[in-house]
């Protein structure tokens, strides 16, 4: 109970952090701000033009003002404007974030369907031949960046099986669900090689603590068998850690996959950051990069949640 | 009839042809309703032995390299299948182990794991598994049981879960019973109240029971036969009364002998009479509480008295042992008196500063891993101010000597036994020249033999140097061996006070009473344990709680009572 | 010394510390400009050369060798991991050891920062202070290092809380031992082992960052070489030269799983239950 309202309560305090955080981040770009704001269309501004800009944005005011008024705008959902595109930043991560989720999602999926079969069976064959092929693999996968494994793949497939990997224009899934999960595949592959090495490695790492562990041996004495002991008794155990490993990556994964998106030309929300701070676009870098630290907190509440359900030491609030 | 029959039984660990063997061919037998006693100190192999018997060796990287242990005249336990022995544990073999905290599953409730004991071996299930928990829990006797079922594990005290690990042992009617050490992580009179219970389930069930310990004063009580292991060797094996009464071998004797036992008082300390001396260590309505549920946005919920009000005095020369259970206040007290807790309310008077010194209860944990032993004996030294010069590097030499170490001051811990941490712990506890020494469980963490040696050093550093010393202790044996005087401790208060002599011979205090009662000894045989299931009351009080004053009763010389009511 | 006996007789121990001595070597040769051709010297009759006699791992569109680029983007890379697991390694440790030790409202605040730092996917951070101080291999430091300073911060506090309550330390506080010397003394010394296999381990991903940076071309700017900038290049001639993908993919690969291999050895080899196995 007193956990959960921990966690409740802590998530607001660190929200309102980070919105200080990405406020002083933007203001501290070099630069005016109306620059800063407006990018290079800034140079074509008269100084009368300047001068009510400022005043219209409230950069007249001090930060704590300006801060106040921005953090109100946002608790009504307004994020602020953004000038290369000429949209509500909202309205961009509406557009954006379906794909972002989508690939998350998949991700998710593949990393846990190989990861946490792979980490129980490696942990239940320590240390025999089929132990150390996981583990080798783990190893790879978790040194492979998601970038370089995405070039290799493309290369792989286009240059030495002659299969060209859809890289035209983006196709939703609701228009196209076949072709979209044909260009969606791959992204998700680079970025759920690692995902599914790390849940690996953590699922294995587990299970061999649990395995070790004294009630693990009360059930045997119970004359339960293997099967039984590993899925009643050591994997709701083992879980625990490997909830919050894949918490954390999901939650990271919601900003958007910078460098994949690109490489493979997804409109995610990776690419509109990365856009945005090359345009100096900083009220579409602001709320976009609120939104992502946003949703990584929130899933790792929710994940925070799902411990306690878990876990009645936590929900109890045992020392 | 002959339930297990163990020959030339050998068990060793590691590799597949590479193991180390522990156990070097022991035999015993097991009779219906019969219980044998398996004694031995750490590394014995008396564990090992059990876990053989019922093959959970195999999953802890064990073997059993050879001889036979046969069940019920048919099946060879050292040679049987892991499907065979899935078949036996649980329904013809249960396990009680040693940490009832750590060997229920945390993330399932009590019920699950009775219930799904009953699903398997008797086929039960819906209504008739929970009405089958309920009774099995009835059975060890504990309270609200429906209530329990829907309970974790860590929301129950060590003494109940225990008899729940007893319960689920019971629930599959084994024929045989293995208990690894029940009782030794639990308090003296949880542990009279979990041998009561193994005593009543005996006399009506007819089950065999393995009972292995390390205190052979436990058994006495209990065992029907009793088998002295030591480096996987049998070196005893006997009808009880026999072993204990006629022990054949050295080792057996030493056992008896060496190891400190109850005496109700006839083996307490007859030397250094209390005179009018300045005390070196005075304490006075000391007082000690922590809030409970505070923080940030919250109410506090209440307040833990864990120390309520305890005042006494140590003059020199003299050892006051301070006994109570887990959850007495004892170490909340030795705490406070070095400053690691603040005192809320009291007053506590020293002989000037470097005056009282401390040794812990776990040498591991209190010698720093990565010190060596000069680092280690230097640092009370460099924290009084002063240089560590050849003055202070012949005192390191000196003590070291004085506690039987060699005189290397190189080494790091790891380098030396548990019972030669400890002594080295006292040296640096020496190196300041204190008055009192605080003693918190200093010999609890040793072993039985070792304990003995560790008593007798401290009763000679007494002599030479005059030292005061407050004995925190749960172990009445000990205590009993090196304390002038004893206070009793019960829930953050003293309730009896006096010579060591007149409150271990007759004590007063109905606490006192029930605690010195449920002491095992090898001098009381196969007692019908009555079965008591009390809990420890709560300290947790409501804010603003004022405790009622005691009022003491003289009942001797040096002998007095708390009056006031157990609550 | 015990630790690095032990550390060779480990299988993944042996592997890592071969790999990344290997490219220690090659880094150092490439700061030195020890390089079998100038990285920056274009050959414009031998462009897009493959791998041969002369240039052993090919050249580029504008004839550059590969291999010499690499061994300088090797250094490069190596340079800004150290510097900035350095940084994040000394910030974390002072954080983590006063939040546990001194506790309630400084604990609070150091770790609510912590966690504000961490909302934010790593590239992302670093993407954001880049913006703040511009491309460069400087801001790469800086980035790298702000990026790790919360996940140092959050291993030094752990154990560093649990030791609190041990009883050396409660000893050194009966004998009045000064809070300096117990900080020092008694949890750093004891924080040895943890920070150096999560050292390792962040020079893993410091390396990846960094090559993430400058593939977005974010990191060390042009036409000075860098192992990111130089797989990015790489993109639209795969098909034509493809040991300019290939090349430094697999030095990208090979020190990540240097440092990985150490690592996982280094924590084997602290680990008492595992150390006791492998004398």
């Amino acid at each position: 109970m007193s956990y959960v309202l921990r966690r409740l309560l802590m998530f607001p305090v660190v929200m309102l952090g980070v919105s200080v955080f990405v406020f002083v981040a933007i203001r501290l770009v070099p630069g005016d701000a109306i620059t800063a704001m407006l990018g290079t269309e800034s140079g074509l501004l008269t100084p009368a033009q300047r001068e009510s800009l400022t005043a219209y944005f409230g950069l007249d005011q001090n930060w704590a003002v300006q801060y106040w008024r921005w953090l109100t705008g946002l608790l009504q959902g307004d994020l602020g404007l953004s000038v290369t595109y000429g949209q509500p930043v909202s309205r961009i991560i509406i557009d954006r974030f379906p794909l972002t989720l989508e690939l998350a999602l998949l991700s998710m999926v593949i990393a846990l369907m190989i990861g946490l079969p792979a980490g129980v069976f490696a942990a239940t064959r320590v240390e025999r031949p089929s132990d150390l092929i996981v583990r080798v693999f783990a190893m790879i996968g978790q040194s492979t960046p998601n970038f370089v494994l995405a070039l290799l793949a493309i290369y792989i497939l286009s240059v030495v099986f002659g299969i060209l990997p859809t890289m035209g224009r983006f196709v939703p899934l609701t228009e196209d669900p076949l072709g979209n999960l044909a260009q969606m595949i791959l992204p998700a592959i680079a970025l759920g090689t690692a995902f599914a090495a790390a849940v690996t490695r953590i699922s294995r790492a587990a299970m061999l603590d649990i395995l070790g562990e004294d009630y693990v041996r009360t059930a045997r004495s119970k004359g339960f068998s293997q099967r039984y002991v590993i899925w009643r008794h050591a994997l709701p155990n083992a879980l625990i850690p490997v909830i919050t490993l894949s918490g954390v990556e999901f939650g990271y994964l919601l900003g958007g996959a910078v460098i994949v998106e690109q490489i493979f030309a997804l409109p995610g929300l990776g690419r509109v950051v990365l856009d945005a701070i090359l345009q100096r676009d900083y009220a579409l870098v602001q709320g976009v990069v609120l939104f992502i630290a946003f949703n990584f907190l929130l899933v790792n509440l929710l994940v925070d949640l799902a411990y306690a359900a878990l876990d009645p030491r936590i929900r109890y609030g045992a020392s | 009839m002959t339930l297990l029959s163990v020959r030339d039984l050998r068990v060793g660990f590691g590799r597949e042809g590479h193991e180390t063997e522990v156990v070097h061919g022991v035999d015993f037998d097991v009779t219906a309703g019969e219980t044998l006693a398996i004694v031995g100190e750490s590394g014995s192999g008396k564990s090992v032995t059990a876990m053989a018997i019922n093959r959970l060796i195999d999953f802890g990287g064990g073997r059993i390299l050879g001889g036979r242990a046969t069940f019920d005249r048919k099946i060879d336990l050292a040679t049987a299948s892991e499907g065979q022995m899935q078949r036996l544990r649980g329904r013809e073999i249960g396990m009680i182990f040693q940490e009832p905290m750590t060997s229920l599953n945390p993330v399932l409730k009590v019920g699950t794991q009775i219930g799904e004991v009953f699903r398997k071996q008797h086929g039960l299930s819906g209504r008739a598994v929970r009405d089958a928990s309920i009774r099995a829990l009835d059975r060890v006797r504990i309270p609200d049981a429906a209530r329990r079922l829907d309970q974790a594990p860590h929301q129950m005290s060590g003494g109940m879960l225990q008899r729940v690990m007893i319960a689920i042992a019971l629930a599959g009617e084994p024929r045989l019973l293995i208990a690894d050490e029940p009782t030794t992580a639990l308090d003296v009179t949880i542990q009279a109240q979990i041998m009561g219970l193994l005593a009543e389930l005996k006399r009506d069930t007819g089950t065999g029971l393995i009972f292995i310990t390390h205190d052979i004063g436990l058994v006495a009580g209990l065992a029907d036969r009793i088998m002295v292991m030591r480096g996987g060797e049998a070196v005893e094996n006997g009808a009880a009364d026999q072993v204990l009464d006629r022990p054949a071998h050295d080792y057996t004797r030493h056992l008896l002998g060496a190891v400190p036992h109850f005496r109700a008082g006839q083996a307490a300390r007859t030397d250094g009479a209390r005179t009018g001396q300045v005390p070196a260590l005075d304490v006075r309505g000391l007082s000690v509480r922590f809030p409970v549920g505070g923080g940030f946005l919250r109410k506090t919920r209440g307040v833990v008295h864990a120390v309520d009000g305890v005042s006494f005095d140590l003059v020199p020369g003299e050892t006051l042992g301070i006994v109570g259970e887990s959850g007495s206040g004892k170490s909340t007290t030795a705490r406070a008196i070095l400053d690691l807790v603040r005192p809320s309310a009291g007053r506590i008077e020293t002989g000037g500063t470097a005056a009282v010194q401390m040794v812990f209860q776990n040498p591991n944990a209190s010698l720093n891993p990565r010190m060596t032993v000069r680092g280690l004996l230097a640092e009370p030294v460099i924290a009084a101010g002063q240089n560590v010069d050849a003055d202070v590097l012949e005192r390191m030499r000196t003590l070291l000597g004085r506690v039987d170490l060699p005189d290397d001051l190189d080494r790091f811990p790891h380098e030396f036994s548990g019972g030669q941490r400890q002594r080295l712990c006292i040296a640096r506890a020496l190196m300041l020249n204190p008055k009192v020494l605080v003693l918190d469980e200093a010999v609890s963490a040793l072993d039985v033999s070792v304990q003995a040696k560790v008593l007798d050093l401290l009763v000679d550093l007494q002599r030479e140097f005059g030292l005061a010393y407050l004995f925190v202790s749960h172990d009445m044996a000990v205590v009993e061996r090196i304390a002038h005087r004893i206070a009793v401790l019960y829930a953050g208060r003293i309730v009896e006070v006096g010579a060591a002599r007149d409150v271990l011979s007759s004590p007063r205090h109905p606490y006192t009473q029930k605690l010195i009662s449920a002491i095992p000894s090898i001098d009381r045989r196969r007692i019908d344990y009555t079965l008591d299931t009390e809990e420890v009351p709560s300290l947790l009080r409501p804010v603003g709680f004022v405790p009622p004053d005691q009022t003491w009763q003289e009942v001797g010389p040096d002998h007095r009572v708390a009056k006031e009511p157990l609550s | 010394m015990a630790v690095l006996r032990a550390l060779l007789r480990h299988t993944s121990g042996q592997i890592g510390v071969v790999v990344i001595a290997v490219f220690a070597v090659a880094a150092v040769l490439g700061l030195l400009g020890l390089t079998p051709h100038d990285p920056l010297a274009q050959d414009r009759l031998a462009r897009l050369q493959g791998p041969g006699a002369t240039y052993w791992m090919g050249t580029d569109l504008f004839g550059r060798d590969i291999l010499s680029r690499l061994m300088v983007g090797i250094g490069q890379s190596f340079a800004v991991a150290l510097l900035s697991v350095g940084l994040a390694a000394g910030a974390g440790t002072v954080l983590g050891l006063t939040a546990a030790w001194f506790g309630k409202l400084w604990d609070g605040a150091v770790m609510r920062a912590m966690d504000v730092l961490l909302a934010f996917p790593a590239i992302l951070l670093a993407l954001l202070i880049v913006a703040i101080l511009g491309p460069g291999l400087v801001t790469s430091v800086v980035a790298i290092a702000i990026v790790y300073t919360p996940i140092f911060t959050r291993v030094v506090r752990g154990p560093a809380l649990s030791l609190k309550t041990r009883s050396f330390v409660d000893a050194a506080r009966t004998f009045g031992s000064s809070r300096r010397y117990i900080l020092i003394r008694h949890l750093l010394t004891n924080l040895v082992a943890p920070l150096t296999v999560q050292i390792t381990l962040a020079l893993a991903w410091a390396l990846l960052t960094e090559a993430a940076l400058s593939f977005l071309g974010l990191g060390t700017q042009p036409p000075s070489p860098s192992l990111g900038l130089m797989l990015s290049d790489s993109r639209n001639l795969m098909e034509t030269a493809p040991w300019m993908l290939i090349f430094p993919a697999l030095v990208i690969m090979l020190s990540v799983l240097g440092f990985n291999l150490l690592g996982d050895a280094l924590r084997d080899v602290f680990d008492p239950r595992t150390r006791r196995a492998l004398a």
